[in-house]
Parts: C-alpha cells; structure tokens; sequence
C-alpha cells in the first residue's frame, strides 16, 4: 500500500470508560460512533464504508441507519481494529468507499447485550485444549511465557516492572481505571491467578469502546482536526490454539504483521517516537518489542526494567496506561490505536512532545492474529 | 447435586481416529507418506506439503515439558484449582496441551523440559483424554 495516502479524521472513545451498566452493548458502539462522527464534523450519512469485529456490520449499520457501499467484518480479537484500518486504506485507496467508519465497544465488565463467549466441543479447541481445564483468557494467554522467559533470560521482577511503568503512564491519565503508583512488590505480592502471572499483571476488565473514521489524505485537508496519516500496515495469523504456536519464543503473526508495517512505511526503529503495544498480560510487550525487531528478546525486560519505556524514556511505550492499567473491554486494540491518534494530534494526556511517527501493534486472541499501523502526522 | 464436569471434546469424522487410540491406550499421530512430516491435531492432509497421503501411527508416549501455567482462578468447571494447564513436547515432534498427574502442582516439582510419559484418563465410554505423568526412571 502506498505511503500517506489515507488518513484518520476522526476519533473518539465512549463517553464514559470502565463500569457503564446503563449502557448496552451496541449502544456502546453508537456512543463512540457518534463521538467520532462530531469529532470529524460528520454526519452520519455521510459514511459510506463500515467495519466493526464481534458484533456484525448489519447489526450496527441498522442500528446507526447507515447503508455502506463497503464494509469488513473482520474479527480476529482484539487486534480486529488495525486490520479494519488497513482494510480501509486498501478500499479508499481503490475507490470502493470514500469515508469508512471503523467501531469497538465491549460490555466487558457489565455484559449487558453482549453473547459470552463459548468453544464448541467438536472445535479443534474444544477438542484439544478446553478438556484441559483453559477457562478465559488469564489461564491460556500466559503459557507461552514460561518458557519465553527461559529461552531469552527474562525474570519475574523484569515482568513485574511493565505494569510498574505502564503505571506511571496511567497516573497522568485522567480517564485511566488504576492511577495508584505501584512497586515491583506490589505486583509480585497481588493475588496469583495463573502463574507466573498475578492479578496486576493482568489486564483490567472493563466496559467502553471507540471509533475512527478514515478518509483519502487529500480530502483530510479539509475536515477539522489534524490529519494522522497511515505510513504503514501488516496483518497476520497464526493459530486459534495457544499450544499450537510454532514457538513460544515468539509470535509467528507478530513477525509478519510488524515488520511488514516498517517495510511499507519506509522507516527505521530509530525514528518511531512512540510506541504501543496491546498488553493484555504483562509478556506482551516484551514479544512486541522483540518480534518487532526493536532489539534482541535478550534485552526486553532489561529495557523495561531499566526505565527507557516510562514517562521521559528513549521509547514512550502504551503512554495511556495500556491495558494493565487504562481499560480493557476485552478487545483492546481500538486503544491502542486512540492512543497513537492522540499522540499524533498532539493531545493525550501524557503527550510526547513533538511525536511524529507512531507504532501500534495489536495482538487478536491468545497470540492467534496480529495487525500493526503505523501513523504518521506528516505528510 | 453432582460435581461440574471437565469440558468432554467431541469428535469430528477427521479426529475420531485420536479419540479411538486414546479409547484403546494409544496416543496416536499422523506422518505424511510424501514429506514425512509428523503433525497435531489431526487432518486428513499434510499442513507441510498439502499431501493426502498421511498415515496414523501410534505414537511412543514420550515427551518433555515444554511450558504451562498454574491456574488459580477463575477454575473451569471440573478442576480444584491451582492446576497446570501444560504443553508438552512430544518426542515425534509436535506439541499438545495436556495436564500433569502425579506431581505436585507446584513451579519447583514442575520443571520445564522434564521427561514426561503419556497416562490415559478415561471420562466415559466415549472419551479418554491424555494426560501426562514424570516419567519413571
């Protein structure tokens, strides 16, 4: 895809982030459609291109009463998002639709209209792991990392550490859930849920949601707010089995979707300004860094550990607290991606001066699907 | 009231032979007969060369610990938590999600890369699920 050709001109989360019970689910979706919409000087009609993941284009199209000339119902978790963002470009750069409305929102915490999720006993799944006693994310999505941490030398205090910076982040946040600053011990003496992993190295579980809309980069001229263009894309696969991964060394789909981003966008890690990477559990900032090709796995925690991700560090990592410590609806990526514009536009709240490349990088399912968008707000 | 049951798989026309070995006391695999590639979960074609050339064979019941978590909470229904949820390596080659019997569901007695031999546990008529024991000897 070509570079700067498309660009986001609006975005916006839910009114309201974390516990919402008088909300539905795809009311969530209509909230943040309809912030983003008036951040863009929209009208709804004025879509003609619709994408969202869990719940279905129709489902939402009917209830916003929009009739797109294109949509993607792609939805690989939580990542869904950054495949819709390239999946966007692509078809405004094809001439498909001219102005894509792209929604997230989870009933994470209160599940009002929302399905809970279930594995059909004659899936692969169903056959092959849910017998074994997987219940939720929390006991299938860290048991790569014991093995992560033996191959590249990592230890628990360096795994600890990322929820301790992301803290830091999340303390000069004001729509961040957890504000608290907290020490290694803290993390190292919260209630164990699947070791190595205890509770705040896992992510919050919460309700909210977000939506962008994207247009060509010529007619982002004219809308508003500042243009965040699209610099670059990747998107992958792997497995839905977290046991079926080539290796817990790394991720296949991180490997593919990152570095095929850098590629298109032309750039080197030394010029990424800021980064993040959806942190559903403390170790995956740790394969982002490494499969993104940022540095060897070797030296991950210790570059945690050592501060260069925290507030003034050499590489500004989830800025708005990430999952650990902003929100998780549950399909995080939408974000992550929220972060990146606001850094672009130069206005989140723990903003890093005179960003002008951004790096977001989505994880779907247990290591299952991975997307990676790359913005710039240069032209 | 009865206790709540471990989730029971169900088989599909492509996994039934699994679920027949492990009825009969065999853990058994698939090789490709074109590039002799060994490989989980079971397919009727080769996801290495796209062959339908594949045979069953029982496989040794070997394996080493490749890596696992100790789940706390919340518990699926049927396990009295903590448990570990592994993956073990076989000695073929390819990895499968498992649980460790007759050890202690600890990190210390749970040692990554430890010598692990395959035990069947029946649930049913049906369905017996491999699981894995520290090997003897």
């Amino acid at each position: 895809m070509r570079r700067n050709q498309v660009a986001v001109v609006g975005a916006a989360e839910t009114t309201e982030l974390g516990v919402i019970p008088n909300m539905s689910q795809i009311q969530l979706h209509a909230d943040a459609a309809l912030n983003a919409i008036a951040d863009a000087g929209l009208k709804l009609s004025d879509i003609d291109g619709f994408a969202t993941a869990v719940e279905t284009p129709q489902q939402m199209a009917h209830y916003l009463g929009i009739t797109p000339t294109w949509v993607d119902g792609t939805s690989v978790g939580g990542c869904s998002f950054m495949l819709h963002v390239r999946h966007a470009a692509a078809a405004i750069e094809a001439g498909l639709c001219k102005t894509v409305l792209i929604t997230h929102a989870e009933s994470g915490k209160s599940m009002i209209g929302k399905l809970p999720r279930s594995t059909a006993p004659d899936s692969l799944n169903g056959q092959f792991e849910a017998p074994f006693g997987v219940y939720g994310p929390p006991s299938m999505f860290p048991i790569p990392v014991l093995r992560f941490m033996k191959t590249h030398g990592i230890t628990h205090e360096q795994l600890a550490m990322v929820a301790v910076m992301q803290r830091e982040w999340a303390a000069k946040n004001p729509r961040a859930t957890m504000k608290d600053p907290i020490t290694v011990a803290d993390v190292l003496n919260s209630r164990m849920i699947a070791y190595p992993f205890r509770l705040l190295q896992c992510c919050l579980v919460t309700d909210g949601g977000g939506a962008l809309i994207l247009t060509s980069a010529d007619r982002a001229r004219d809308f508003p707010r500042k243009p965040v263009y699209i610099l670059g894309t990747g998107e992958s696969v792997e497995t839905p089995m977290v046991s079926q991964m080539k290796t817990f060394d790394s991720s296949r789909a991180f490997k593919v979707a990152g570095p095929l981003a850098f590629k298109e966008a032309g750039i080197t890690h030394g010029d990424v300004d800021h980064l993040m990477i959806y942190d559903a559990f403390a170790h995956l900032p740790l394969y982002g860094l490494g499969d993104l090709g940022f540095m060897p796995y070797e030296e991950t925690g210790k570059f945690i550990a050592d501060g260069h991700t925290r507030p003034g560090g050499k590489l500004p990592l989830n800025t708005n607290g990430g999952g650990l410590s902003y929100m998780h609806s549950g399909m995080y990526g939408m974000y992550a991606l929220q972060e990146s514009v606001r850094q672009m536009r130069g206005i989140a709240p723990a903003q890093v001066p005179n960003a002008k490349i951004s790096v977001c990088h989505g994880v779907g399912g247990m290591f299952a699907a991975s997307g990676t968008i790359i913005f710039t707000n240069e032209r | 009231m009865a206790e709540p049951a471990r989730a029971k798989p169900k088989p599909t026309p492509e996994t039934q032979h699994f679920w027949d070995g492990t009825k009969a006391g065999e853990l058994r695999l698939q090789r490709c007969d074109a590039c002799a590639n060994v490989y989980f979960p079971p397919r009727p074609f080769c996801p290495s060369c796209a062959s339908r050339k594949v045979s069953v064979f029982k496989a040794s019941g070997k394996a080493t610990l490749y890596s696992y978590v100790i789940n706390h909470r919340p518990a699926a229904p049927g396990f009295t938590p903590p448990y570990a949820i592994a993956v073990v390596e076989l000695d073929e080659g390819p990895r499968m999600m498992s649980n460790i019997i007759d050890c202690p569901q600890t990190p210390e007695a749970l040692e990554l890369d430890m010598k692990l031999e395959v035990a069947f546990e029946k649930l049913d008529d049906k369905i017996t699920l491999p699981l894995f024991r520290p090997a003897k000897g």
